[in-house]
């Protein structure tokens, strides 16, 4: 993307050709680099790179554009400064014999000089193209041209000359960097950008909080558009390499694939497959939950995936964290013994953020990892300041972002602070987050987890007891219940007690059963025994109905009889009516 | 190197000084080099006065090699020259620059140290 931006540049700023400078991040902040044909004042103070930069310029020059070039020092001499970028990997003298560059040095002793009457530096114009036409440069550096003005005495003469100079550069047409020392309130301490002026660049060393950070700004670039901030920019043993964190934009692929977290009812939590690949992941905790043990589950799943991956260990070296992974179960070293795993361990505070940031760049553009973990970033911060952590921490995720790189950090919640809450404020910029935390209750603190946030897939709500074992992670519900959520041992003793409880109550239902049973029983025998009484009346009864029916009967048999055997006594008065009666 | 200058320096030598300093530089050689870039008024007034200034004060035992930087423009790196002209004293030891036309004896003999510096 960024490379589509600078050809459509080049192409609309075909009025003002520009040469590549081969600095990383620099050609894109200039938008191509550097005013062809034009000289560029590069200023400073003392340490913070000039020479450096130049000399890159002149030897990406000579090495990749085809561009001989002459380097001109007024301080350093020839030996010293083959020396001095010996440690950058550039090998001068090679290409001072491949006719590819020319060094010079002109020392200017005033001790030895005396002036007297009219002069010119017609001396130095004659070295500088004797130089040019002897290589045929299209590049030129003057390094500290000022020294000039310690050296020689009559300053109108100088202004004059140095005037010239640049004309003569231009006239030339070769591309010059002049540097310049920064002054008192100036940009160079003679006022060369009086004469310099199509392009500026400064470079600042500056030490905040004791942490040196270089930066670069452009102050001024005639007939172009570049960059106006400030860039960090550093120096590595690969030379000199500017950081735009604007070249780097929201346009990376996505990817739809899943990849597990090596921890199944973790995966489970997460729609059930994983993380998705080149997210962001962060796992952030109190001291002591897991933060490393989880990602270094991670890892091993992933190479047991046969997936590359890149661990920066901020506190612990290699051999320190393959140790203590080895007590959960994770055999690391048989990782990184297969190339799978690359292990880079440094202290924070050992060098500034920008240094990490390029340490961390280099080494993925080296091992093309998969999986890239950063244990812990909040470390990070100690290295610069907050604003600078979290700026860098911005473009390191884009960065991985953009190469598909599944990132893990982690980050060590203070305990001062909400949980909810990253050092460096990126929690909104991660993907996937996952809350560490401990459980303090009866005595004993027990680790438990949650996913706070996982963009683009469903997860669970649910916190999980999160354990250590030395077969791995294992993630298991935790108790919820009416005396809130319980972990660990009470969640054990908890248990027990339910279980007791249960048990108790379950025996009561027992007893309560038999209780009925005995009660039916009862009932039911109080029920046989009334019934038998009822039977008993009742036959009792139906024999004294069959007894008074008999005597009825009989009663009537022996009136009757007695009518029969007394006939005269139909006319008695008692019996007559009633038998009218009868009649009727 | 710095011994001679500085020494000078410090206070004005005396005339007896001067006297041996004068005698002791008789006594040597003077390996004068001008470097000019073409023939410039400049230089050419360069070496008009320098030619002067020796017939003046080294008669005989002093010769001048003129080197035209646009002929020889290697030879610049060696003497360090930068200004045009430059005129270097190679001998007697130590090494003397001076830049310019040589328009100002007084400060030419100084340079040369034929004469003895400000004070």
């Amino acid at each position: 993307m960024a490379k589509s931006a600078l050809d459509q540049n080049h192409s609309l700023d075909r009025t003002l050709p520009k040469a590549p400078t081969g600095i990383q991040g620099l050609d894109e902040i200039t938008q191509g680099g550097l005013p062809r044909g034009r000289p560029t004042l590069v200023c400073g103070s003392a340490g913070c790179g000039k020479t450096l930069l130049s000399m890159e310029f002149l030897v990406r020059g000579a090495t990749e554009y085809g561009e001989p070039g002459v380097f001109m020092a007024f301080e350093e001499s020839t030996e010293e400064l083959a020396q001095n970028v010996r440690s950058l990997g550039f090998d001068l003298n090679r290409l001072v014999r491949q006719k590819k560059l020319f060094l010079d040095f002109v020392r200017v002793e005033r001790s030895e000089i005396e002036e007297t009457g009219e002069y010119d530096l017609e001396g130095l114009f004659i070295r500088l193209n004797a130089a040019i036409e002897s290589i045929g440069a299209k590049r030129v550096v003057l390094d500290i041209i000022e020294a000039l003005f310690s050296g020689l005495q009559n300053e109108g003469i100088l202004r004059a000359e140095l005037r010239r100079l640049f004309r003569w550069l231009k006239d030339k047409g070769v591309t010059a960097i002049i540097t310049g020392e920064r002054g008192d309130g100036t940009l160079t301490r003679r006022g060369l950008e009086e004469y310099v002026s199509d392009c500026v660049i400064l470079l600042d060393h500056r030490v905040t909080d004791q942490v040196s950070t270089r930066r670069m700004r452009i102050v001024k670039y005639r007939g172009t558009t570049h960059g106006t901030n400030e860039y960090p920019f550093l120096i590595d043993e690969d030379g000199f390499s500017v950081l735009p964190i604007t070249s780097l934009g929201l346009q990376h692929e996505v990817s739809t694939e899943r990849i597990s977290t090596g921890v199944p009812r973790l995966d489970a939590m997460l729609g059930g497959k994983g993380f998705y690949r080149g997210s962001t992941v962060l796992i952030s905790g109190t001291a002591g939950t897991g933060k490393t043990s989880l990602a270094a589950q991670f890892v091993d799943a992933a190479c047991s995936r046969g997936e590359r991956c890149l661990y920066f260990a901020f506190e612990e070296s290699p051999g320190q964290l393959i140790r203590n992974m080895r007590s959960i179960g994770l055999n690391l070293g048989k990782c990184v013994k297969n190339g799978l795993l690359h292990i880079h361990s440094s202290r924070a505070t050992f060098y500034g953020l920008e240094m990490h940031l390029a340490q961390i760049h280099k080494l993925v553009q080296e091992v093309k990892p998969d999986i890239v973990v950063i244990d812990p970033i909040g470390s990070l911060v100690g290295a610069g300041t907050m604003r600078d952590a979290n700026a860098m921490m911005i473009r390191l995720i884009d960065f991985l972002k953009l190469k598909g790189i599944t990132a893990m950090l982690t980050n060590l919640a203070s305990s001062g602070n909400a949980l909810e809450r990253t050092d460096v404020a990126i929690s909104s910029i991660v993907d996937s987050w996952i809350l560490l935390r401990d459980i303090e209750l009866d005595g004993e603190r027990n680790r438990a987890m949650y996913v706070l946030k996982s963009r683009g897939m469903t997860h669970s709500n649910q916190l999980r007891e999160f354990l250590l074992t030395d077969r791995g992670i294992d993630l298991l519900d935790v108790y919820v219940g009416p005396e809130g959520v319980l972990t660990g041992s009470s969640r054990v003793s908890l248990e027990a007690r339910e279980r007791s409880a249960a048990l108790a109550s379950q025996q009561e239902a027992e007893r309560k059963e038999r209780e009925r049973q005995r009660k039916r029983e009862a009932l039911e025998a109080k029920i046989v025994a009334m019934r038998k009484d009822f039977e008993v009346e009742d036959a009792e009864s139906a024999l004294i109905a069959t007894q008074e029916l008999a005597r009825k009967q009989k009663v009537d048999a022996d009136r009757r009889d007695m009518a029969i055997s007394r006939q005269a006594d139909e006319d008695n008065g008692f019996a007559r009516p009633r038998r009218r009666q009868n009649s009727r | 190197m710095k011994k001679n200058p500085s020494s000078q320096k410090k206070a004005p030598l005396s005339l007896d000084e001067i006297g041996r300093k004068a005698s002791e530089a008789d006594a040597e050689k003077w390996d004068l080099r001008l470097y000019v870039a073409g023939q410039t008024p400049r230089s050419v007034a360069a070496f008009a006065n320098l030619k002067r200034l020796c017939e003046e004060h080294l008669s005989g035992r002093y010769t001048i090699e003129v080197i035209d930087l646009v002929k020889h423009p290697q030879l610049a790196a060696g003497d360090q020259i930068l200004a045009i002209p430059t005129l270097v004293r190679k001998l007697p030891q130590p090494i003397r620059k001076i830049v310019g036309d040589l328009r100002d004896t007084d400060r030419a003999l100084v340079g040369l140290q034929l004469r003895p510096g400000k004070g």
